[in-house]
């Protein structure tokens, strides 16, 4: 018995979960060496590396900060999200 | 944005370690796979009917039978002709207490499965109640530290020395804290017939209290104290990962409020386990004997 199939593959990107944020995770592009930890741990996968750069989906992340404490350069800086 | 397996847009909360884990096995995997999950977080936040975070074949089991369910997939699947990895996934209370007899059976049948528990410590999903998974002395909402009770009064269960009770082919230990060691176990399990059991360390800032950036650092500094071993057990050999720096338990006990009320004598304690733990896992990977020889 099969109670419910979903057919959409990850749809649930409708979900914009970044309003969820209260601090806004910011990369410094000078300082960035494009290693893709930040990416490798992000829950909300929503960091991707483009030219060598981290880029942040402000879409989905929910700013826990998990990218600035495991970034080996501190290339990521926090702010506080205005209400 | 998102990877090959998960989409953004799920709803586990900021800095979720399990979700992590969840992530990080099923890459590893590929696109080749069924997963049954049992009920828990990661059912919760990613399935909302009809809608999935999950871009591979994901069925939504209930909270005891991930693993039996795996076990008629996998039978069907290789009447089909084919070898598509199919995993039962659950949290410790999914796989380590109710699913327990689930888990023991397919074990036991030898179905070529992948079973894995992302462990957060506790059952989360419900309110943080506690689970054969919580330490000792943590504090959860079923085992509350007070003054004369200081948290949950018995030692984690070793569900990986259940496992390999079972004289299944391959057990690990792993940590998200540790992502090539996890990927290189994952990869290295699927490529062997039967069952085989990861047990991974998936930390929860909701549950433990603890600050949401912090959840790969609890992650990487319960191995480094050694009281989270990484090992495998291949047919029945141990061999281990890692060896710990043995940091100071206090490392990894501070910041987090389920360990609020411990104490110097407690710590003690468990460093005491953690030396003997240590130097029973050293003998027996020196032993290099089969740990089942006989019931
Ligand atoms: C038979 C049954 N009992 C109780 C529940 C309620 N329930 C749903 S998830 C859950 C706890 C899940 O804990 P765990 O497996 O550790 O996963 P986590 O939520 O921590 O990821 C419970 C008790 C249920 N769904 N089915
Ligand atoms: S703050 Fe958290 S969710 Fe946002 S990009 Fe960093 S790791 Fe991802
Ligand atoms: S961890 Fe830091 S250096 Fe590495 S990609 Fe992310 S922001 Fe750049
Ligand atoms: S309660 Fe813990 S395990 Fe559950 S979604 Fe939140 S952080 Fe993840
Ligand atoms: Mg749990």
């Amino acid at each position: 018995m099969v109670g419910g199939v979903v057919t959409k593959v990850g749809s649930l990107d409708s979900n914009k979960t970044g309003s969820w944020r209260s601090f806004r995770p910011v990369i410094d592009r000078e300082k960035c060496i494009g290693c893709g930890l930040c990416k490798k741990f992000c829950p909300d996968v929503c960091i991707e590396i483009k030219d060598k750069k981290a880029e942040v989906d402000y879409d989905y992340c929910k700013g826990c900060l998990i990218c600035k404490s495991v970034c080996p350069v501190q290339a990521i800086s926090s702010e506080e999200e205005e209400k | 944005m998102s990877s090959e397996v998960i989409s953004s847009g799920h709803s586990a909360c900021a800095g979720c370690g399990e979700i992590i884990g969840e992530r990080m096995v099923l890459e590893a995997l590929g696109k080749d796979v069924i997963v049954c999950q049992a009920t828990g977080c990661m059912e919760i936040t990613t399935t909302p009917y009809p809608r999935t975070a999950f871009k591979v074949p994901w069925l939504h089991v209930t909270f005891e039978n991930a693993a039996s369910a795996a076990s008629g997939i996998v039978e069907a699947d290789r009447k089909l002709g084919r070898n598509t990895t199919v995993v039962a996934i659950g949290g410790d209370g999914g796989m380590m207490d109710i699913g327990v007899r689930a888990l023991s059976g397919v074990m036991e049948r030898g179905h070529d499965l992948m079973l894995v528990v992302t462990d957060n410590e506790a059952y989360m999903n419900t309110g943080i109640q506690r689970s054969s998974g919580t330490p000792k002395y943590a504090a959860t909402t079923t085992t509350p530290a007070g003054s004369v009770v200081p948290g949950k009064r018995e030692w984690k269960k070793s569900i990986s020395r259940i496992a390999i009770a079972h004289g299944i082919p391959y057990v690990a230990t792993a940590s998200i804290g540790f992502p090539e060691d996890l990927v290189a176990k994952v990869k290295k399990a699927q490529g062997i017939k039967g069952p085989k059991l990861l047990h991974i360390y998936t930390p929860c800032p909701v549950g433990w209290g603890y600050d949401s950036s912090k959840t790969v650092y609890y992650a990487k500094k319960i191995v480094e104290t050694g009281l989270w071993p990484l090992y495998e057990i291949e047919n029945g050999k141990l061999t281990i990962s890692q060896r710990p720096t043995f940091a100071p338990l206090e490392e990894y006990f501070t910041g987090q409020k389920r360990y609020k009320h411990i104490k110097p004598e407690h710590i003690k304690e468990v460093s005491e386990r953690v030396k003997a733990g240590w130097k029973e896992l050293e003998k027996q990977e020196k032993a290099g004997v089969d740990l089942m020889l006989l019931p």
